[in-house]
């Protein structure tokens, strides 16, 4: 196996590595995130000196000064820390694609890797360029110190033996903790999730809910050709039958017994089809369909939706299915007198909201359906939350990426 | 009268073909998808139209070819036949020739020989005839000033909305024709509806009221 970090290197050969050059490289990554921090703790004394000095306005002045400039070091810091990382680990850190943008926009700044870059770049200059020095100290001047400790106090020298452990136990403690530092780096840095372009879970994901789609419009197209319209004829035919019988007969009586079972099960394969392909949310889109769904919830439900004109079909079923499972929910087991369906397009996602005032305690183990939902939701790559303390009220929230 | 049937299900359509045989109608066309409808009608002229919303190229084909020919010919009757209840599509047909002589209702009704039959023939007149599934959402939309309506009132506004006569609410409901002319105007009252239509204008009203946003 070819050795690309420096842990490996110390992991596969503890003593060969000694001779290798990753003690030294280890050594200047550390120096370097040493000397990093010592920067910038040289600039908190300027600015903190600017606060104690100067008068109210050039301590607030100072300040703005730095929380701006922490913000606009986190991509250079990140930059660098990338190209420093080199030192300890020679497989490159690709940089994630930048946020669409020009440098000053919100887009850019909303990013989740600005945000990351700036949170790694205040990490890297505090506490990691302290872990830095102290494991620099306490590895090479420490030992130095025990050596020369008998000069002054010549019966000191059962520390010059300790020095020479600690320095030989040094080309390890350096490169164990610039290899974890090297982790944390690739971790915060790196490219991660959508980041890395539609990766492989995105794309069976999609694909899952295509076939997902086709099977239920399948399903739907065959009860609908089949299965209903021979219940319908069949329904005919009993109806036929009945006007041949004698009123009051007891061949009447079982014809009619028949008719009102047909009629239950042509309901019950209806609202079956309507679930699975409700036309309503292919011909009118989802606000239609959600309040033409919610007016026939037995419960009354305020329907307050500002949803964009286009929404992908996938993320237009998925709400569908969310809020009408959640009606559901709410007619069988909330004993709510009131429910609300609110909700929005906030940036790139698609939130839901469903209250309800009935009794709580709804929970997802219950096995009302909300398993199956939370599965639904994370299955288009959103989050489900809920909130649902004994005695009520229920807030279900549901975010839906539709970028 | 003289029905053309559009309808692609070939078991459905023998079964309506028959029972409207069966009630002394005659089916002079009885086809399988819009296109040969629309042709059916020019070339036969029926006194009613007979469709189901789906058929072959395109899940609505029936209902457009239907909105197509009253656009054309106002006062052709049409009933349409739904597997599903779909408002929308009930409200687009009550668009065409202000509503009279056109028909909605859900496809098992069928099955009720007489209640379908009474539906065609008050279409075939003039009427309209609305499924209760789709009254009972149309009712449910305007929730707030239904909600002032007593119990009672509610179901004789149901039937209203089905384009039930005075007589024949007094029957359904077993009250007194008195009663039910009482139960009437108080919900044209409280809805501010023009209270002097009466007939197949009236379900017009109600249902104009219904389907005017809350």
């Amino acid at each position: 196996m070819r050795i690309v970090t420096a842990w490996q290197a110390v992991d596969q050969q503890p003593l060969r590595f000694l001779a290798t050059a990753w003690p030294w490289r280890s050594l200047a990554f550390l120096l370097t995130g040493a000397l990093l921090g010592a920067g910038l703790v040289g600039v908190v004394a300027v600015v903190t000196s600017g606060l104690v000095l100067g008068g109210p306005w050039v301590a607030a002045g100072t300040a703005v000064v730095l929380v701006v400039s922490v913000g606009l070091a986190g991509r250079p810091l990140a930059v660098l820390e990338r190209a420093r990382l080199r030192l300890v680990d020679t497989a490159p850190l690709p940089a994630p694609p930048r946020p669409a943008g020009r440098w000053w926009s919100a887009a850019r700044w909303r990013a989740p890797l600005t945000r990351r870059e700036i949170g790694f770049a205040l990490l890297a200059a505090t506490a990691l360029a302290a872990l830095d020095a102290g494991v620099l100290g306490f590895s090479l001047v420490l030992p130095v110190l025990l050596f020369v400790s008998p000069v002054d106090d010549p019966t000191a020298w059962p520390l010059v033996a300790l020095g020479v452990l600690l320095l030989a136990a040094t080309p390890r403690t350096v490169t164990a903790w610039a290899g974890a530092r090297a982790t944390l780096t690739r971790t915060v840095l790196g490219p991660r999730g959508t980041e890395l372009g539609p990766d492989l879970s995105d794309v069976s994901t999609r694909r899952l809910l295509g076939a997902f789609a086709t099977e239920r419009a399948r399903i739907e197209r065959d009860l609908h050709d089949g299965a209903q319209q021979r219940l319908v004829a069949l329904g005919v035919t009993l109806g036929l039958a009945r006007l041949d019988a004698v009123d009051g007969s007891a061949c009447a009586a079982r014809l009619d017994t028949a008719r009102d079972e047909l009629g239950l099960a042509l309901t019950e394969l209806r609202d079956l089809v309507r679930g699975l392909d409700p036309a309503t949310l292919a011909d009118n889109g989802l606000a239609v369909a959600v309040a033409d769904r919610a007016r026939r919830c037995p419960v009354p439900v305020e329907v307050d939706l500002h949803l964009p004109a286009e929404l992908p079909p996938a993320v237009a079923g998925t709400a569908y299915f969310v809020l009408t499972e959640a009606l559901t929910n709410i007619a069988r087991h909330s004993g709510a007198t009131t429910a609300s369906i609110g909700g929005g397009r906030h940036a790139d996602q698609l939130v839901l909201e469903v209250r309800d005032d009935g009794r709580g305690g709804a929970d997802p183990a219950g096995g009302t359906g909300l398993s199956g939902l939370a599965e639904r939701v994370a299955l288009a790559g959103g989050r489900l939350r809920l909130s649902s303390p004994m005695g009520g009220p229920t807030l279900l929230r549901v975010e839906l990426p539709c970028g | 009268m003289r029905v053309t049937v559009a309808e692609d299900s070939v078991l459905v359509r023998d079964g309506i073909v028959g029972v409207l045989t069966r009630f002394s109608h005659t089916v002079v066309g009885a086809v399988g998808d819009a296109p040969a409808l629309l042709a059916a009608v020019r070339a036969d002229r029926p006194d009613l139209v007979l469709t189901d919303v789906r058929m072959p190229a395109g899940p609505e084909s029936g209902l457009r070819a239907a909105v197509e020919l009253r656009r054309a010919d106002p006062g052709l009757p049409v009933l349409v036949l739904s597997q599903v209840v779909a408002p929308v599509a009930a409200e687009e047909l009550l668009d065409t020739g202000d509503g009279a002589g056109v028909g909605y209702l859900l496809k098992d009704r069928v099955a009720d020989v007489a209640g379908f039959v009474a539906a065609v023939e008050r279409v075939g007149t003039g009427g309209t005839v609305l499924d209760p599934e789709v009254v009972a959402r149309l009712v449910r939309r305007r929730r707030d000033p239904v909600a002032r309506l007593s119990p009672r009132e509610r179901e004789v506004l149901d039937l209203m909305a089905q384009d039930r006569s005075n007589a024949e609410v007094a029957a359904e409901l077993v009250l007194s024709d008195a009663a039910v002319n009482k139960h009437v105007r108080s919900v044209f009252t409280k809805l501010d509806l023009p209270a002097d239509v009466s007939g197949h204008r009236r379900v017009l009203a109600v249902l104009a009221w219904l389907r005017s946003a809350g």
